[in-house]
Formats: C-alpha cells, structure tokens, sequence
C-alpha cells in the first residue's frame, strides 16, 4: 500500500541502497516519507539536509531538494536554508555522533533558537560507516572497536540534550515501533519550531556482531523492544527498574516564538514599515 | 468476505535481510535460494503491513485485492 506510494518519492536509479541487508536507517527513511505523504507536501518545497555517515546517504536516495554537507553540520546549513527561504520546509537527518559529537554545539544552539526545523537523529549507538567505534551514545558496558571490553563512558540522552536546550518538540521513537515512528515523525513536522526526533534503530554489521546480538537484524531490533519502554508505564516505574531502559514517546510539545518569525517583525520594525 | 490482498516483490531492490520473514504473523513469506524474499501463500495475507514497516529496502508491497468476477 505505502511502499507503491513512497516509491515515487525515490531516486529509483540509486537503489539498493548501500546500507547492509536489514540496517535500520531504511526503516527510519520509509517512516519519514509516509509521514510526508500523510501531511501532503509538495515534494518541491522540502529540503533534506544531512551531515556525513550511513545517514548521511540519505539525501541521495529521496527526490526532494537535498543536500549533503560537511560531518555535524547539518544543523548549520539547514539554518542558513530556512533563514533565506522560510516558506521551505527543511528536515535535517543526522547520525548519533553526527548530531551529538561533532555537531553537538550546532544541535543546542538550533534548538535554543527555536528554527522552524524538523531534525531527526538516527541513534544506532554507534559510528557504523568508519568501523564500529564508540559514539557519545553507546551505552555503558557495549563492545566497540575502541572499547573492545565494554564502554565504560556515560552516554548522552539524546532527548534529555534537548530538553535541557530548549527544542520546543521532542520524541523519541524506533525502528521497531514503526506505526508509532510514523505518527511521531508527522507531528514532528507538522509542528512550528525547532522539533528533534531521537530513532533508535539498529546496526547489525558494527554493533549487533560485537555485541552478542550477531549480524540478524531481528535480533537487532529484538533488542531495541527489550529496552524501550512508553512513556506511560515509564513515569510509574521506579529507579530500580528503569535501569538499562529507554521511555519513548513525545516528552514537549510547545508553541513559542519562531527565529524566522522573529527575525521578520525585527527586519520591519527596521525598515520603518510597522 | 474476508478481504483478499496481492503482495507485490520488488526482487532486485530485496536484500533477503529477513524482517518481514520474521515479523509476518501468518508466516506466509521465505527467504528463497536466490536469497530473495518469495511469497507462499498469499490468499492468507490479513493485511496487517508489518512486512511493508519493516522493510528498510521498499522492497515489498500488500494492496488489497480486486475481486474479478466470473
């Protein structure tokens, strides 16, 4: 039903896509273009902006206008993006380390100024395409190629970054909740202000091998079910049991004043027109 | 009347990661020896479109069925 549909959305001469049999990233990407199917956008006023990793190819694959920039800087081209063209609407894909590590300042002050910009982290806990090191969110105890006895670093929450910041819409969902991802995602976009969609998902080659989940991605994604648990049942859980755990759901969801908003009554006022 | 659907393979986009294999609640698909997926049965497809959310590749498609009339 939906995959005849988002096929028209494809650059169909670039497929199969270069990401391993069963990676995650494929899930997130058909979540993300039902999501704008369901919304009815033109696929000519959408840009799709990325930073460098599997989730970086992205772009490559969908007809939208795109663009494949510098590692971590998504968030700044697409900045530059919506400032001059408000009316586009621009969604930023991003890896884990992509948008917390190297793209980490770009990420809190994105979300502290409130830029009408979807952003959606595909968190697979690892740098999948250079090998399989540790990322800023690998969890504590989980094998890497730069940690071959477990990580011994706290991880970032990705949500809790950007709660603290200041993002105006924040969720998490999965590549195994996928009915949910989809619904999350359409809020996501369909909502005024800087909007961050933190997707667990899965990497089977670099993470699933060295982490006795092996290279099947349904165990992969067995694994992300074992862990994540709604927001709901999470908020009546105690400390105890919320150890190694994950809440997903829609933490914020707030209207406050737009940069691009801002910035315009700013110019105005400027000008001596109002 | 039960609903009937036609599922639809696109083979050379299919990796055979085995997704839909897994989570189809009828178990109606294989992995083939080409290492593609294939369809066994398709008149006991209930249309649930697990095979469709799971497929990273855009690989698999379930429509409801047009009834031909004889």
């Amino acid at each position: 039903m939906y995959t005849d549909i988002v096929r028209e959305y494809l650059r169909k001469d670039k497929f199969p896509s270069i990401w391993c049999p069963g990676c995650g990233h494929g899930i997130i990407l058909g979540a993300l273009l039902r999501a704008v199917y369901k919304l009815g956008w033109d696929k000519n006023k959408i840009v799709l902006v990325s930073g460098i990793g599997c989730s970086g190819r992205t772009p490559g694959y969908v007809d939208f206008n795109t663009l494949h920039t510098t590692h971590g800087r998504a968030l700044a081209f697409a900045t530059g993006i919506k400032m001059a063209n408000p009316e586009l609407h621009v969604i930023a894909v991003m890896g884990d380390g992509d948008a917390v590590a190297i793209g980490g300042n770009h990420f809190i002050h994105t979300a502290r100024r409130n830029l009408d910009i979807t952003a959606i982290v595909y968190n697979n806990s690892i740098y999948g395409m250079t090998g399989g090191q540790v990322s800023p969110t690998t969890p504590v105890g989980a094998r890497a190629t730069t940690a071959p006895y477990g990580c011994v670093e706290k991880p970032f929450d990705v949500v809790e970054l950007a709660l603290g910041s200041g993002a105006t819409f924040v969720a998490r969902g999965s590549s195994y909740h996928v009915p949910m991802l989809d619904n999350i995602i359409k809020e996501a976009l369909a909502h005024k202000g800087f909007s961050v969609v933190d997707v667990i998902t899965t990497c089977p080659t670099t993470f699933g091998r060295r982490n006795r989940l092996t290279d099947d991605p349904v165990k992969n994604l067995e694994w992300i079910k074992e862990r994540l648990v709604p927001l709901s049942k999470w908020e009546k859980m105690s400390e105890e049991e919320r150890k190694g755990k994950l809440p997903f759901g829609i933490f914020r969801k707030q209207e406050l004043p737009e940069l691009t908003e801002l910035y315009h009554e700013m110019d105005l006022k400027v000008r001596g027109e109002k | 009347m039960k609903k009937k659907y036609r599922i639809t393979i696109y083979r050379d986009w299919c990796k055979g990661c085995g997704l839909c294999v897994a989570y189809c609640p009828v178990k109606i698909l294989r992995i083939d020896e080409e290492r593609k997926v294939s369809v066994m049965d398709e008149d006991r497809c209930v249309g649930c479109l697990m095979c469709e959310y799971r497929c990273p590749d855009f690989a698999i498609d379930v429509k409801e069925r047009e009834e031909v009339k004889v």
